[in-house]
């Protein structure tokens, strides 16, 4: 009698119908493309790494990130300290909205997806002004024995060693793997801050014709905010490689 | 009509706490950026100086523990990964443990080129490499007449 009791708890358990992850199986599936996208950074961000500790020299991020606009003069770390706490900000707002989501708010939801949005899109509106600041701002470089003027490019680096010609001190050209990786990682990077402000887009929409509270449940937006997070958390990285150290 | 203002009695003070959660994580994420800022320009100042390289490097080791702080409030509070079954977590956490032998094998596969490179594979002897300045740290008797165009 005891043995068959056990069989039959034992057959309900594997019979199925239940989440063995006690998680729906789209939260689920987010998470695991957030566990190949992490690696996708990783071994971008790890590549970056072993070039620079197989250099000599590498550029000094505090003279090449040291403009603020509006801001005459050096502003280390400034305008890229400006756009953490932007994302970090957003970071906040979707996961209020996440949360007005499960208390099946609509009004509470439209409002902090939005705010994100907006987080979203002054995220990148910064990184675009970084960009042009970095690629057309010209610096002197001392090429075999005269002056240039360079942008930071991907196959130009002004940022070179510093030496002393003719009187005064002029810079050399620098790794150019430096513009590879700083536009590539940043560049990924931005492109999924983009694609987050589009699926967050298309989340307020959908809350807007009140697909979600038919639904009876926000799990999208809990999904999209899964995204929107990571997002902010590869920034966390980014901003640690290749600004702070 | 009683029962459900009952509910709201209920619900307000846990829908509270987990809001105020959600704001204690931000400011925690705001004093560990903070913190990293005040590092990151500690050593803007000691680079114009001739620091000790550990002490750089102990700095810079500072700011990667705040940055790993950080990645961990996002996880555990934005993410809510905190709050998911034990065996989800675990089947995320064990294929991220290949990050440590990915980051240890990479950095010292660099290291190794650069040594490589600068002894000939061990055929001489590294030689110290010549004089350099940094932009804000300009030589008595040189002017820092190139500046951007």
């Amino acid at each position: 009698m005891e043995t068959a009791a056990v069989v039959q708890s034992t057959k309900s358990v594997w019979s199925g119908g239940k989440s063995p992850f006690k998680t729906s199986y789209g939260k689920l599936m987010m998470w695991y493309f957030l566990v190949s996208d992490s690696f996708t950074f990783g071994g971008f961000i790890i590549s970056y790494a072993a070039i620079r500790f197989s250099s000599n020299y590498w550029v000094d991020h505090n003279y090449v990130f040291n403009e603020f606009p509006g801001i005459a003069g050096n502003a280390p770390l400034a305008f890229v300290s400006l756009m953490t706490f932007i994302l970090i900000f957003s970071s906040v707002t979707m996961v209020l909205a996440v949360h007005q989501g499960h208390k099946m708010n609509k009004a509470g939801v439209e409002k902090w997806l939005f705010l994100t949005i907006l987080g979203g899109l002054a995220f990148l509106g910064c990184q675009a002004w970084e960009w042009t600041h970095l690629i057309t701002g010209r610096h002197a470089v001392l090429v075999g024995d005269q002056i240039q003027y360079w942008g930071t490019t991907m196959t130009h680096n002004p940022w070179g060693p510093m030496v002393v010609f003719n009187g005064g001190l002029v810079a050399t050209p620098g790794p150019v793997a430096f513009g590879g990786y700083f536009f590539g990682i940043t560049g990924f990077h931005g492109f999924h801050v983009f694609s987050g402000v589009v699926i967050n887009t298309v989340m307020l929409i959908k809350t807007r014709l009140g697909h979600f509270q038919e639904r009876g449940h926000y799990e999208m937006v809990e999904k999209a905010g899964l995204y929107w997070h990571f997002v902010d958390l590869v920034w966390v990285f980014v901003f640690l490689s290749f600004y702070l150290i | 009509m009683t029962s459900e203002t009952n509910a709201q009695v209920l619900t307000l003070p846990d829908d509270e706490a987990k809001v105020k959660r959600i704001w204690k994580a931000f400011w925690v994420l705001l004093v560990l950026t903070i913190l990293e800022l005040a590092c990151g320009l500690l050593i803007y100042q000691l680079d114009k100086g001739n620091p000790s390289y550990s002490l750089i490097l102990f700095i810079k080791g500072c700011i990667v523990i705040f940055t790993i702080g950080k990645a961990f409030y996002i996880i555990s509070i934005f993410m809510h990964l905190g709050d998911e079954f034990r065996y989800m977590v675990l089947s995320m956490a064990i294929p991220m443990c290949l990050f440590i032998w990915f980051i240890t094998a990479f950095l010292v596969d660099g290291n190794s080129y650069r040594n490589l490179r600068n002894t000939d594979a061990g055929s001489r002897q590294y030689q110290e490499q010549e004089l350099r300045y940094m932009p804000m740290n300009v030589p008595p008797g040189v002017e820092n007449k190139y500046k951007a165009e």
